[in-house]
């Protein structure tokens, strides 16, 4: 909405600027977004001007040479292009020195040899309209000389305000004038529909016509006056301004009508050729599904059941309470008008709107839902507008089906609940001021204030709290102590154990040189086809948006995995060698979740490194590049840290390779997985390395991790460490070696762990050797070689009977 | 004898202090002190003199050996000590040289290092870290914050629907705020309550300014007898710990449907002093008004704890104050950010500035 000040100040004295006027507006609750300056920077040097005489210029067909009196001693010469200009005219003229909306300032210039001193003015040349062809003709009864400002508003600075949902009654500029009054002291005149030229015929039937309401739920009241011997043509000059001013574009007198009261009362109406309506009856009711209307813009619109129109014997005619239909639009033939003035169910026209994606001035402002008495008040003020500037008479009758709004509300406001919700006292007096000025009707109460909220308030002020808000905002926040409460919750706060483990899971992460990403939770459901899963796969389960933004965006990410492969070929496609990244957040799968949840969401911790395993640098300038056993490492070092027991387990998974696939296996179930991304996978998102991967259930590891960790003696009786080199066919996993030396062992041999690889000629084809630090040890002595050597033997006896392993050299 | 003791030390001595290498010093320690030494032999010959002698001859011959002993060890050590050093100093790197291998230290996102730096500071006042679902139900998200069935938020080019048999409140959506967790954690935690709620929420939004996914901070007090006040000395706190100790606060009356009164609330630019820069120009970072905007907060509309009443919230005794405040346009004004774009690009050039 753009408010004009020059025309705000008719409704409320301002005697601030227009940035001081939107800062006091902003901290009592408005927020100005912009404030503009409408039409030339200043009025100075534009005047009424009377043409004397207009004759043919000497060398130029289209140019006249015109005297024109502007009130000085001698009248001046101006030369001028409009083809409608003529002797006699009374005109708006630009003297040298006046600066123009586009700020080039006026001079004298010759043109085709005239000296032209000033310029006789068309609507556009002053931010009016866009009429160019003519100059702008004004009433007679204007003096030369007259400063222009004095009859239209040449110049205004215009507010734009962002007035909130709950406050249907600032749609209008008396609204505004009334905000502006309480926040500022200015005196408010009465509002412009105080006095109504029809109030005598309200109640009464306009002859002629008949209307019926099928629903008074979607139309809470519906007023309608008929106004005969009208004379449709331009509106005058000052109402063409006041409209320019606040962004409408100026269409007939009658149409004007309807805009500048809607501007002003908030309250939209509608105009019908009365003669246009069919059977001189309307009727407003539900659309029937496929029933059609073409609206004012000249579109077809396809109707539903839900939306609401007005009809007539010929069908719909109008839609209700967001756009006339083009049928019954006044036109330049008009004489008889139906002035509609109703009030419509703000949720239904905002379901209209948005079904027909059609938005108007009207629907905006019905959607946020005006009270019924505001029709009444719309009628009164169009009513004295059409019988000045439209020569129209009053038929007898003011249609009314519905009435009034319910009976106002009283609220008791009480002193001590205003100290105990602000935590500041605010006076009664100033209370009472506050709220008389917001137009509240105040008595007093033993403990505060009676207070009868204003129809226009209505839906918006219902509890003393908002009364309270109401005098919070208007008596200035600025003086408001800044206190601490007092936390009686009777715990300390902080991070859960969960959400502590969570973050050193990342620090983790971080601190082997990973980096973090945040990816989009949405992603596209042939990401699926992407990952190579099969079709039932329960990664398949996709949580699917409705309305996505684009199919890109169309479904919730059932894995980390894609959203750092994304920023893996991101940062690759800009010259990265590799990289290392995690991401710590929400996956997504259909069905019901845990705890009442819509959805089934885990919260996931995924990691990929790709390229070099570590830094490259002048002493390591070719480090290994990542393979799976980065991501296994990852895994070591962010489960150690949470202190979970897990195994390494045999896996399948569609999107990694199957020869590089391993599952993390927990005591309470699989926690997640690691490996090397499927090369067909990677090559989907151009990635021709390999890529080392894991994902973890952060949630649920986290919640699995031990609560508390107790004693362990290991430094009283230190191990005695032997180092065993084991040849075993290709094919034995380290893991196996490992179980087998630990069993065989028992109970003295607590670890056993792989430090070398080998295989090659020295082992024979088809073998492979690893080497292993075994530590042996006993809880309540120091172990001597007597102890061990037995057991050493035991282990040797295992791993030739079970692995078919034998010692190396 | 003890004569020749004396001569033998006097030489020793003396060449022990002229010797400059420990070579040198272990040939003189053989000369003086080995087997076939003449001091050695001296102080074996100590037997055989008369009685009388013997006492004294081997004192002193026993004393100049242990003497040249120490001299010679002590010369030694220092030989020793100054060849290393003189090995060292000629055993130089280039010490410009990066270290190897490369320790990489990663990053933590800026939104993650600003959630955090956030939640530490309200942990520090007491407030518990709660998280919830994205994916919501029109009832918690909506119905049960008060909104008006009219609210535009609600309309599907605002809010994102999820597919589905849900209907009416039960229909699924992504969660447009955390304050659903207002509603959760009032059905299952009777007052009083101190809480923040860190997550990812969803609007139908794509330009310059607004990313259809972002990231907000939900906090909740209730208690009987929470004033606007506090919330007030609750986010000034909370201004200072994020922006510095030196900002104020500001609050502008608005309209958020499940507080009343509701405030916007403004921390004094920390780039100016009231919108013009040290050099006078105006602030870029507050667009010279002095002020940022950070969040939206207000006191507990008495509607909402209607909708939990059964659970011990009770609109007559209880007030509380809610706020919530978005990571990105944190992040942005304290770390000069320009564009949200950058948040979810996820450019390793971006990642490794911050965190
Ligand atoms: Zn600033």
């Amino acid at each position: 909405m753009r408010v004009p000040i020059d025309w705000l100040s008719e409704y409320v004295e301002v005697d601030l600027t227009a940035v001081e006027l939107s800062e006091r507006l902003a901290m009592t609750g408005t927020e100005v977004a912009r404030v503009l300056h409408h039409g030339p920077v200043s009025a100075d040097n534009f005047v009424v001007g009377k043409v004397l005489s207009a004759e043919q210029h000497p060398d130029a067909d289209r140019l006249r040479v015109c005297s024109v009196d502007t009130g000085d001693d001698e009248p001046r010469t101006i030369v001028c292009g409009a083809p409608n200009v003529a002797a006699g005219q009374t005109v708006s003229v630009a003297l040298p020195g006046a600066v123009m909306p586009d700020g080039t300032k006026l001079g004298e210039a010759k043109l085709r040899g005239v000296k032209s001193s000033g310029m006789i003015l068309a609507e556009d040349e002053l931010g009016i309209g866009s009429e160019h062809d003519g100059i702008m003709v004004l009433t007679d009864e204007l003096s030369a000389g007259t400063p222009l400002s004095e009859v239209f508003a040449v110049a205004s600075e215009v507010l734009e305000p962002e007035v909130t949902p709950n406050r249907s009654d600032c749609g209008g500029l008396y609204g505004i004038a009334r905000e502006v009054h309480a926040a500022t002291g200015g005196a408010l005149s009465a509002p412009p529909w105080a006095d109504d030229p029809g109030a005598p015929t309200i109640g009464q039937m306009p002859a002629g016509i008949a209307v019926t309401v099928e629903d008074a739920v979607l139309c809470p009241r519906f007023t309608a006056r008929v106004f005969e011997n009208v004379t449709v043509g331009p509106s005058p000059i000052w109402v063409k301004a006041r409209l320019a001013a606040a962004g409408q574009r100026s269409i007939s007198n009658v149409v004007d009508i309807t805009n500048y009261v809607m501007l002003v009362s908030g309250h939209p109406l509608h105009a019908f050729d009365l003669d246009q309506i069919a059977g001189a009856a309307l009727t407003v009711r539900s659309a029937r599904d496929g029933e059609t209307l073409t609206t004012l813009d000249g579109e077809e619109r396809v109707l539903d059941a839900d939306i609401c129109l007005i009809a007539d014997a010929d069908g719909p005619t109008s839609l209700a309470g967001v756009m006339g239909g083009s049928r019954s639009e006044v036109s330049d033939q008009t004489t008889r008008v139906l002035m509609e003035a109703a009030v419509w169910d703000g949720a239904n026209i905002n379901r209209t709107s948005t079904r027909l994606g059609l938005r108007s001035e009207a629907s905006s402002r019905f959607e946020k839902g005006l009270p019924p008495e505001g029709a009444l008040e719309a009628q009164a003020m169009a009513t004295a507008l059409m019988l000045e500037l439209t020569g129209a008479t009053l038929a007898d009758g003011t249609l009314d089906v519905g009435g009034d709004g319910a009976g106002a509300n009283v609220i008791r406001l009480r002193d001590a609940r205003i100290v105990s919700l602000l935590g500041t006292p605010i006076e009664r007096d100033r209370s009472q001021q506050i709220l008389e000025a917001l137009g509240f009707n105040v008595t007093a109460a033993d403990d505060g204030l009676d207070v009868t909220v204003p129809h226009w308030r209505r839906d918006d002020v219902t509890r003393e709290a908002d009364l309270i808000e109401e005098v919070a905002r208007i008596n200035g926040l600025e003086s408001l102590p800044p206190t601490l409460p007092l936390n009686r919750t009777g715990r300390a706060g902080g991070l859960s154990r969960e959400q502590r483990l969570v973050r050193r899971a990342e620090d983790v992460l971080v601190g082997r040189g990973l980096s973090e990403i945040v990816g989009w939770s949405f992603t596209d459901p042939e990401v699926c086809d992407r990952l190579l899963l099969d079709d039932d796969h329960p990664l398949r389960a996709l949580v699917v948006i409705e309305n996505p933004m684009s199919s890109a965006q169309s479904v919730m990410r059932p894995s980390i995995l894609p959203s750092l492969l994304d920023a893996a070929a991101y940062n690759l496609a800009r010259g990265a060698e590799g990289c290392a990244l995690f991401e710590s957040g929400s996956v997504y799968r259909s069905g019901p979740g845990e705890d009442g949840m819509a959805a089934n969401e885990h919260h996931g911790l995924g990691a990929i490194v790709t390229g070099p395993a570590r830094e490259p640098s002048w002493a390591d300038p070719q480090p290994p590049i990542a393979r799976i056993e980065t991501a296994h490492a990852l895994v070591s070092a962010v489960l150690g840290a949470l202190g979970i027991d897990w195994q390494v387990e045999q896996g399948e998974l569609p999107f990694l390779h199957p020869g590089r696939t391993a599952m993390i296996r927990s005591e309470a179930g699989l926690l997640g997985w690691f490996g090397e991304v499927h090369p067909g996978v990677a090559s989907s998102w151009e990635i021709a390395q390999p890529i080392a991967a894991l994902a973890i259930d952060i949630g649920r590891a986290a919640a699995e991790a031990p609560r508390q960790t107790m004693f362990s003696d290991l430094t009283s009786f230190p191990p005695l460490r032997e180092d065993l080199a084991v040849i075993v066919p290709a094919g034995v996993a380290a893991a196996n070696v490992v179980a087998c030396i630990i069993a065989a062992g028992s109970p003295l041999v607590n670890r056993a762990e792989v430090f070398d690889v080998y295989e090659g000629e020295q082992v024979g084809e088809g073998r492979v050797s690893l080497a292993l630090h075994v530590d042996f040890a006993a809880d309540d002595r120091t172990l001597s070689d007597e102890d061990v050597a037995p057991l050493r033997e035991k282990i040797v006896a295992a791993l030739k009977s079970e692995l078919d392993g034998e010692l190396r050299g | 004898m003890i004569e020749r003791v004396a001569e033998i030390q006097e030489q020793a001595e003396a060449e022990i202090s002229a010797a400059s290498t420990a070579a040198a010093l272990e040939e003189l320690r053989v000369q003086y002190l080995g087997r076939k030494a003449e001091l050695p032999q001296l102080l074996r010959d100590v037997a055989q003199l008369p009685p009388e002698q013997r006492g004294e001859a081997g004192r002193t011959a026993n004393q100049a050996r242990q003497s040249l002993e120490a001299m010679i060890d002590a010369a030694a050590a220092k030989c020793e000590a100054a060849e290393m050093s003189a090995a060292l100093a000629d055993d130089t790197v280039d010490i410009t040289l990066p270290g190897s291998p490369v320790e990489a230290v990663g990053h933590h996102h800026l939104l993650s290092a600003t959630r955090r730096e956030i939640e530490d500071v309200f942990c520090g006042l007491g407030y518990s870290v709660i998280e919830g679902p994205e994916v919501e139900t029109v009832h918690y998200n909506f119905d049960a914050l008060n909104h008006d069935p009219a609210h535009p938020a609600r309309g599907r080019s605002d809010t994102f629907y999820i597919e589905g048999d849900g209907e009416g409140p039960e229909q699924t959506l992504l969660r447009t705020h955390t304050s659903p967790m207002q509603i959760r954690i009032m059905e299952e935690t009777p007052p009083p309550i101190a809480l923040i709620v860190p997550g990812r929420v969803f609007r139908r939004d794509s330009d310059a300014t607004h990313t259809p996914q972002f990231h907000q901070i939900e906090g909740l007090l209730v208690d009987e007898g929470v004033t606007l006040a506090d919330l007030k000395g609750t986010l000034l706190a909370f201004a200072r710990s994020i922006f510095g100790a030196d900002r104020e606060l500001r609050l502008r009356p608005h309209f958020f449907p499940f507080t009343e009164p509701s405030v916007e609330v403004d921390v004094s630019c920390f780039m100016c002093e009231q919108g013009a820069s040290p050099e006078g120009d105006r602030c870029s970072l507050c667009k010279g008004t002095g002020w940022l905007e950070v969040l939206g907060s207000g006191m507990v509309d008495p509607n909402v704890f209607a909708a939990v009443s059964e659970h011990g919230y009770d609109p007559d005794t209880h007030q509380g104050f809610a706020f919530g405040l978005g990571i990105e346009r944190i992040a942005m004004l304290k770390h000069g950010v320009p564009d949200l774009r950058f948040f979810y690009e996820n450019d390793l050039r971006f990642l490794r500035q911050f965190g």
